[in-house]
């Protein structure tokens, strides 16, 4: 072989760098599951809980385009509940921290949602209240 | 490794990776979307202000109030100002009325202005995104997640009903509604035909406060409000030249 006292300590150098995230995953300490801060009083989200934790923004999409598109504000659960289609006034009714709910799995994960670009968190001004959209 | 072996080890690799994934969740599938049994339901929204009783500036002020604290429309002075409805003079409003001589009780009045809704809205022609769209009830509406702020729509409609956000519209709204949402820098925003009221059943913000001054309803069912209102007095549109087709009525 040609040269090999440069070419194999360059391709060991190269393999090194290509492997490198794995090399650092394994020294950095593992991911852990954020604690939420689980609305007080509450039973049950709107759909199972394992289908809000994987999907919850799909279901928040399929919301947003059936109310605001669709004239459709009214949804009827997997599980028969009749719920209003709203972020503020049904979901944060119960999720009522953001910080402790919202936040800790959305940077955690690195994700930055602009829901409240616009919509406004509870708390956040005074005033308000309603049966949080349970039909 | 044969040739043959080699096939049946890619079809069976293949015919594994068919098989779906395990769901993440228990995915729905039977949940389903409605309009709600309350829901006010027309073929076409529309509105008659008489311009007669409506002329009230105590009126006009609470009317606007109801409409701009409800839905959160920041108070801006000059030029980068927001707003839902608002008013103004008779030449201004009514353009192409060219007789040089009106009546004085006209030019005397200011007109209460609003998004006309119209059946041919140029403002969702020259839209590049449909972030603004006339649903099936003619009512036009924005839907400011998909708003990119290019500002067509402002140069598109003949009435003046759109406004930017220049800046941060919170910092401008005094005392938000905690039901409704706000709107961000980098969007355009406008009267909603109050769609949001009409989904649970209750009428416009401003139809409520006008003391009977504004009248809504279905201007293709022949028994409404509307329809008898404008049987029953002379009434004009704004810019009717332009063949947009306002949905908002003054009688006279």
């Amino acid at each position: 072989m040609y040269n090999a006292r440069y070419v194999i300590p360059a391709l060991l150098v190269f393999i090194i760098l290509i492997t490198l995230p794995f090399w650092v995953n394994v020294v950095t300490p593992e991911y852990s599951r954020p604690e939420l801060v689980l609305p007080a009083g509450a039973e049950a989200c709107v759909e199972p809980v394992e289908y809000m934790r994987a999907e919850h923004m799909r279901l928040l999409n399929e919301w947003r385009d059936a109310a605001l598109r669709e004239g459709k504000r009214v949804y009827t659960s997997s599980t028969g509940q009749v719920w209003d289609i709203n972020l503020q006034n049904t979901c944060m009714h119960c999720h009522t921290d953001k910080a402790g709910f919202c936040d800790a799995c959305h940077d955690s994960n690195s994700v930055d949602p602009y829901c409240w670009d616009c919509h406004i968190e509870p708390g956040a001004v005074t005033g308000a209240s309603g049966n949080g959209g349970k039909q | 490794m044969k040739r043959r072996q080699f096939l049946q080890a890619v079809m069976a690799t293949a015919a594994v990776s068919l098989v779906p994934s395990l769901p993440l969740g228990a995915a729905p599938g039977r949940e389903t979307f409605s309009e709600g049994s309350k829901a006010l339901k027309a073929g076409r929204w529309a509105m008659v202000i008489d311009t007669r009783k409506m002329n009230d500036p105590r009126l006009q002020k609470k009317v606007i109030e109801a409409c701009h604290s409800r839905h959160n429309v920041p108070d801006i002075e000059g030029p980068q100002e927001i707003k839902w409805i608002w008013t103004d003079s008779y030449d201004h409003t009514f353009p192409e009325q060219l007789n040089n001589y009106p009546a004085q009780t006209l030019t005397d009045r200011r007109f209460l202005l609003l998004c006309n809704h119209c059946e041919n809205p140029p403002c969702v022609r020259v839209c590049p995104t449909q972030a603004t769209f006339k649903r099936d009830d003619g009512i036009v509406v924005m839907d400011y997640h998909r708003c990119i702020g290019c500002r067509f729509c402002m140069a598109g409609c003949p009435y003046g009903a759109r406004s930017f956000n220049f800046s941060d519209p919170q910092e401008y709204v005094k005392t938000p509604n905690p039901k409704f949402p706000m709107r961000m820098r980098g969007v355009v925003e406008k009267c909603t035909f109050c769609s949001e009221q009409l989904a649970k059943g209750e009428l416009p913000y401003c139809v409520q406060a006008s003391e009977g001054g504004i009248l809504f309803g279905d201007l293709n069912d022949p028994a409404s409000d509307v329809r008898k209102a404008l049987l029953s007095a002379i009434s004009i549109r704004r810019k009717p030249s332009l063949g947009t087709q306002p949905g908002v009525y003054y009688i006279l």
